[in-house]
């Protein structure tokens, strides 16, 4: 069992590349079921973000996993040739791939440090592979603790406090174009979650007016109403475009929606006032020939990026604390491999049986009063014979487990089903319990033992 | 007397440039403070030289003077726009300017000046001029700061200039009212000096370069003006014409140097 990375990011990869890389939502089963047909690998995930594609895993053997991936890359993005993409993919295996999810979770890894939204994209990321049952024990395990490795951050450190992120960023040059925003209009294309992220930012600072277009008219309307705006047709949006200041753009498609004929119109039609367009969308959605237009302005995502670039300086402070909690929780985690090792669980599970059978001895005795030596030594070889017997199954079954490759399952039930903690020294934080609570439903606790009862919670995957 | 506090403004203004040059490439606010102080005794002193030189000593218009009162002009609505707006990285681009303005005074070979009957008429028509030539002046800077703050945004180079430079929208409007104030200056400068030539010449019109260079210059910021109002010439194109329109005013003052004398002699 072997925890893998592989992927590609806005580090390693342009925007030009990392589009082509995108599965659209509706696909992603079939993405993910080809990615299980891959031999040797148990567990799978696909995250992927406007910044990066990265594929987790569980696998048999590293090296093979890692083919197995890279294959799976190039299957499933047929525009993309193996020369043009192996030299992006990046490959990181057990320690190094969990601290590599956890930093991403955390923001860390981001585009923006301490953006928001990435914590979403990897919720999002983490139920579509659940609900496409490619994730397992493992994975599960590791998600949610990424999950609350990030919370920890945000909450633990300042790192997210300036709210820089991709949206602010596009306000803070929207600002460089147009010195009044509340006198400004802007037109939102698409439902895309970052553009409405930053049209909910341009509407905090007072943007006069919001026109919305999408190609479904219920969530225009529905879209309407959230930001108080007026919906356009999606048809005649080009037509309108002249009306807004500032265009963010933020779409499924996977073509260019907006040309630069539509801006030069538009711009022509605004009396050659400036136009501000961003393009938020992964594939993008406006022409980059747009740039050529004269005052029009237009911003893609990695344009953004090297904007933010200018306030990293500041958040780097905090991103050096963020990074110690994310090795300390790593170190967490890998004990916890550690005890998915088919031997302690045995052992632990003889302690626990041993503990219960001698407290109900000392119940049962005291209750029978004096006993003479042979009765006494009858009623400990009942206990002790009920025991052993109910333990045979399940040990032999760890035992046989423990050689088997989906043998984690058995050991994951054995601890849920026992109760079985960790050994003392790697127990795990009550935060990181009540953090992984709200992702996904847990069975109850069990009253008398709270901590043992959190252990049991991250045992139980899902 | 003059010439030392002359000299002393000069270095003072020099020094304001220096630091608002170097205030350009630093994050920090404090050179465009320390600035912005200096300018502010060198224009102190400016006004009292500028005052001496009005109201006492030589009788009579000369181009220094004039010179010296369109930097000062110039100065005045800089300390303005900057306290108004907290605009200091606009000294980096106006304070050249009106340096070079001043200095150009100190370089000019020394004129005569002007005595005559109708002085008055004379002063009226420096003032204006001088006053039309400062807003466009204003306007040039901000077609320039309008053309750079484009190209950064255009590049995506997000340095420590783009953080300092004003919105585009911003820049635009500056320069546009700039213009706006300017035009009716000139406007009314080229008229009274016009008269000031019949008073002193004998015609209105006698198509020295001075003259000629002013009315073209006229004409130019008419047709901006125009363009602007009713075709939309406006944010980069208005930046490149009223960058154009600029060469205008400094051939009009070449015109009036190439003249000899400066104002109309009779």
């Amino acid at each position: 069992m072997n925890i893998i990375l592989v992927g590609l990011s806005h580090k390693t990869a342009p925007v030009e590349l990392r589009e082509l890389l995108v599965v659209p939502d509706s696909r992603m089963g079939e993405a993910l079921n080809r990615l299980m047909d891959h031999e040797g690998i148990r567990e799978g995930m696909l995250l992927q973000t406007c910044n990066r594609v990265e594929v987790y895993a569980v696998v048999d053997h590293v090296e093979q996993g890692f083919s197995a991936i890279q294959e799976f890359f190039v299957d499933t993005h047929l525009s993309v040739s193996a020369e043009q993409l192996m030299p992006r993919l990046y490959c990181h295996a057990e320690d190094r791939a969990i601290m590599h999810l956890f930093r991403v979770a955390s923001s860390l890894d981001s585009l923006v440090v301490g953006e928001p939204q990435i914590l979403r994209q990897v919720k999002d990321s983490f139920q579509e592979a659940l609900t496409h049952n490619a994730t397992g024990v493992i994975l599960n395990k590791l998600i949610k603790k990424a999950i609350s490795v990030a919370k920890r951050v945000r909450t633990e450190t300042r790192i997210a406090e300036n709210a820089v992120s991709v949206s602010y960023a596009a306000v803070e040059l929207a600002k460089k174009v147009f010195s009044n925003l509340p006198s400004r209009t802007v037109m939102l294309v698409g439902a895309g979650e970052m553009a409405k992220l930053a049209a909910r930012h341009l509407v905090n600072h007072g943007v006069h007016e919001v026109l919305l277009t999408t190609r479904d008219p219920v969530r225009a309307s529905d879209m309407a109403a959230r930001f108080n705006g007026t919906s356009v047709p999606f048809e005649d949006f080009r037509a309108n475009m002249h009306r807004a200041d500032i265009v963010l753009c933020s779409t499924g498609a996977s073509h260019y929606l907006i040309g630069p004929d539509d801006v030069e119109r538009a711009v022509r039609a605004r009396w050659n006032q400036p136009i501000f367009l961003i393009d938020v969308s992964v594939p993008r959605n406006i022409d980059p020939d747009v740039r050529q237009v004269d005052n029009a302005f237009l911003f893609d995502i990695d344009d953004l990026e090297s904007h933010i670039e200018q306030n990293r300086e500041e958040r780097r402070l905090e991103a050096t604390r963020a990074e110690s909690i994310v090795k300390d929780e790593v170190e967490v985690i890998l004990k916890w491999l550690q005890s998915l090792k088919a031997t302690p669980t045995i052992i632990a599970l003889r302690r626990r049986a041993d503990a219960l059978k001698q407290a109900e001895l000392q119940k049962a005795l005291g209750r029978l009063g004096t006993l003479t030596p042979e009765q006494q030594e009858a009623v400990e070889g009942l206990a002790s014979g009920i025991v052993n017997k109910l333990l045979h199954g399940p040990l032999v079954a760890l035992k046989s487990a423990a050689q088997s490759s989906n043998g984690l399952v058995y050991i994951e039930a054995a601890r849920l089903f026992y109760d079985l903690s960790l050994p003392e020294h790697q127990s795990v934080t009550v935060e990181d319990v009540r953090d992984e609570t709200d992702v996904t439903t847990v069975p109850p606790a069990s009253k008398e033992e709270p901590e043992q009862d959190g252990i049991s919670r991250q045992a139980s995957g899902l | 007397m003059t010439v030392a506090f002359l000299q002393l403004t000069l270095g003072l203004y020099f020094i304001g440039i220096l630091l608002s040059l170097v205030y350009l490439l630093r994050r920090s606010d404090v050179l465009a403070r320390v600035a912005l102080a200096t300018t502010c005794i060198g224009f102190a002193i400016h006004t009292v030289v500028l005052a001496v030189q009005v109201f006492s000593g030589e009788v009579g218009v000369t181009f220094h003077k004039a010179l010296s009162f369109f930097s000062w002009s110039l100065i005045l609505v800089f300390l303005l726009v900057v306290i108004l707006q907290r605009l200091y990285v606009l000294g980096a681009f106006i304070l050249p300017i009106a340096f070079l303005s001043l200095v150009s005074t100190a370089v000019l070979p020394a004129e005569t000046p002007v005595l005559h009957p109708m002085l008055r008429a004379v002063w009226v028509h420096v003032t204006l001029s001088m006053l039309g030539a400062v807003g466009f002046a204003v306007a040039f800077v901000a077609g320039v700061m309008y053309l750079m703050q484009e190209r950064l945004l255009k590049s995506k180079q997000f340095n420590v200039l783009f953080f300092k430079l004003p919105p585009l929208d911003f820049l635009d409007t500056l320069n546009q009212r700039s213009m706006l104030l300017g035009f009716p200056f000139l406007t009314l400068g080229i008229l009274t000096g016009a008269i000031s030539a019949q008073l002193t010449l004998g015609s209105y019109v006698n198509w020295n370069p001075e003259q000629l260079w002013a009315l073209v210059t006229w004409v130019f910021y008419f047709v901006v003006l125009m363009g602007r109002v009713t075709v939309g010439w406006r944010a980069k194109k208005a930046a490149y014409l009223t960058i154009v329109g600029f060469a205008g005013v400094l051939l009009t003052f070449l015109g009036v140097v190439l003249k000899g004398n400066g104002i109309p002699v009779s």
